[in-house]
């Protein structure tokens, strides 16, 4: 039955319209200038007010942050699996303790590998 | 579906927006006014509102006014709002148009949507409700044409009954890092860039065991729906000692509500807005009320995690002691348990039980909210590399185990 999703849409909406009142407000209240009406330094990015090195700021990162993000798909994406089983568990019985062990251990055995590389540490 | 749902939802709606805007703006004064007591500092006692007290003795006309009257600094909520209402909305030249301001949208909102799950008061029937009232108030008429128009429709005082309850929180929850890396990408800032990529590693890491946390007690409970899960809660042991989630996995508690507190990147773990290095992280480049939101967006998430931690772990809307029948549809309380039951006999009326849960459920909410800024002033922030660590080799396998261990101690005991 969708009728029950209704309410998400009706609360979606609220919280947009709420945004959107905030917002148009504020464009209708605040100050207005056109950017060359504007100081230099507020056109430029924020550097503690010292003069910016350059203006194109989005530059190559760190690969750890990638690390995170793999081992993030390695174990949430698993853990999505574990949900029907915790739910039905009391059903299943000793399959379903028997096959959580299974699943863990593959698991466990992904985790304790990803320390074992270093994967985890934060250097 | 049929018009009385439509009402109801309507009713619902208005409730659960006005409860979390309403608590988003007092959590601005609590932060502040909080912090400043548990500092032994005086604290946000400066904005005022002049009140006329009478005449004005030495001039012609004019009036003398009180002393200011800053009601404990409570008007530093709403100068905060004409403040951000009114700055230069105001969009750089570097940065990236589109993105920039999509970015402002998914701040506040999905955590608005995530309320939609949260029971806020057991089950019940507008229509005896309000007719019950009106016929207390004097107008009979009115309440038959109430109790006709609701019938005795049984209605959830939730805003949308869905059965996936804990799913819906993850998946509308975690769009909340869209927010945090598209800000900080779009602004073409180096503190925002960095700012955002620290919140999106931390975030991702701690929804990790999060999702791992609950499981144990999802086994337990045998549902994810939040509804069920806080009608299952007001069973006892013993008929004293209620079932709550705090007692059935007290340790978890500590660890969902660590990872919850994560997810909000409030002090202990405010890495993307650590303001000694980073300014204010991935919303660096923004004003006015763009900023504001992304700060409005935290406070109400304090909210919403009090209303998640509240459904849970701590009985939802359930008042320790006092239980209402088993027969869901006869709305007496527990005649033995309760001292309501002296004055009104066997049978409570249902407004009554209907005020007293809702009553129940924001005491606890609020609870949870005092708890969170207790936290908040209480603990420095950590290191990143100790986030990570806390995260990844602490919490992560802890929930591994407590899995584990949870589902064999089921089993030997055939079902709790």
């Amino acid at each position: 039955m969708t009728a029950q999703y209704l309410p998400v849409l009706m609360i979606t909406l609220g919280a947009l319209g709420f945004m959107a009142v905030m917002l148009g407000i504020n464009s209708l209240l605040g100050t207005k200038r056109k950017h060359e009406q504007m100081p230099k330094i507020m056109l430029e990015p924020f550097e503690c007010g010292s003069p910016p090195l350059q203006t194109d700021n989005r530059r190559r990162t760190a690969v750890k942050y990638y690390l995170v993000a793999i081992l993030f798909v390695m174990f949430d994406l698993e853990t999505v699996l574990l949900y029907p089983w915790a739910v039905l568990y009391k059903e299943l019985g000793l399959f379903g303790l028997v096959e959580l062990l299974v699943f863990m251990i593959s698991l466990v055995v992904g985790l304790a590998y990803a320390w074992r590389k270093g994967a985890l540490e934060w250097r | 579906m049929n018009t009385a749902f439509l009402v109801v939802s309507f009713m619902n709606l208005a409730f659960v927006l006005g409860l979390l805007l309403n608590l988003g703006g007092l959590l601005t004064w609590v932060e502040r006014k909080q912090g400043a007591v548990m500092a032994n500092r005086i604290g946000a006692n400066r904005a005022y509102i002049p009140v006329p007290v009478g005449r004005d003795p030495n001039g012609a006309g004019g009036f003398k006014w009180s002393k200011r009257f800053t009601l404990m600094g409570l008007f530093h909520a709403i100068t905060d709002g004409i403040k951000m209402l009114t700055k230069e909305n105001f969009t750089p030249p570097f940065v990236d148009t589109f993105v920039y301001n999509l970015a402002v949208w998914f701040s506040a909102v999905p955590v608005l949507v995530t309320f939609a799950v949260v029971p806020f008061g057991g089950p019940f029937q507008p229509g005896v409700m309000m007719s019950e009232v009106l016929t207390m108030v004097g107008m009979t008429g009115a309440a038959a044409s109430v109790g006709g128009f609701f019938g005795d429709g049984v209605y959830h005082m939730q805003l949308a009954n869905l059965n996936v309850g804990l799913l819906f929180i993850f998946a509308i929850g975690s769009t909340g890092i869209f927010s945090a890396a598209l800000a900080g990408w779009s602004s073409g800032n180096k503190f925002s860039l960095l700012g955002a990529l620290r919140s999106s590693s931390q975030m991702i890491s701690y929804e990790v065991f999060m999702g791992i946390s609950v499981l144990g007690l999802l086994v337990v409970y045998g549902t994810v729906d939040f509804n069920e899960m806080a009608q299952l809660q007001q069973q006892t042991w013993f008929g004293v000692i209620p079932k709550w989630g705090v007692l059935l996995q007290p340790h978890m508690f500590f660890v969902f509500m660590t990872a919850l507190m994560a997810e909000n990147k409030r002090v202990p773990f405010d890495m993307p807005e650590a303001e000694s290095e980073l300014v204010a992280g991935y919303f660096t480049e923004y004003t006015s009320m763009k900023m504001g939101l992304f700060m409005m967006a935290e406070f109400l998430e304090i909210a919403v995690i009090a209303g998640i931690m509240t459904t849970m772990f701590f009985g939802a809307y359930h008042i320790p002691g006092v239980v209402a029948a088993t027969d869901a549809m006869h709305w007496a309380m527990h005649p033995e348990l309760t001292p309501v039951n002296a004055i009104f006999g066997a049978e409570v009326p249902h407004a009554l039980v209907v005020v007293l849960r809702v009553g129940a459920f924001l005491f606890k909410l609020i609870f949870f909210c005092w708890l969170q800024i207790l936290i908040r002033w209480t603990l420095p922030k950590f290191r990143y590399d100790q986030v990570m660590k806390l995260g990844w080799k602490y919490m992560l396998p802890l929930s591994i185990v407590n899995v584990i261990a949870t589902a064999a101690f089921m089993y030997v005991l055939g079902g709790m």
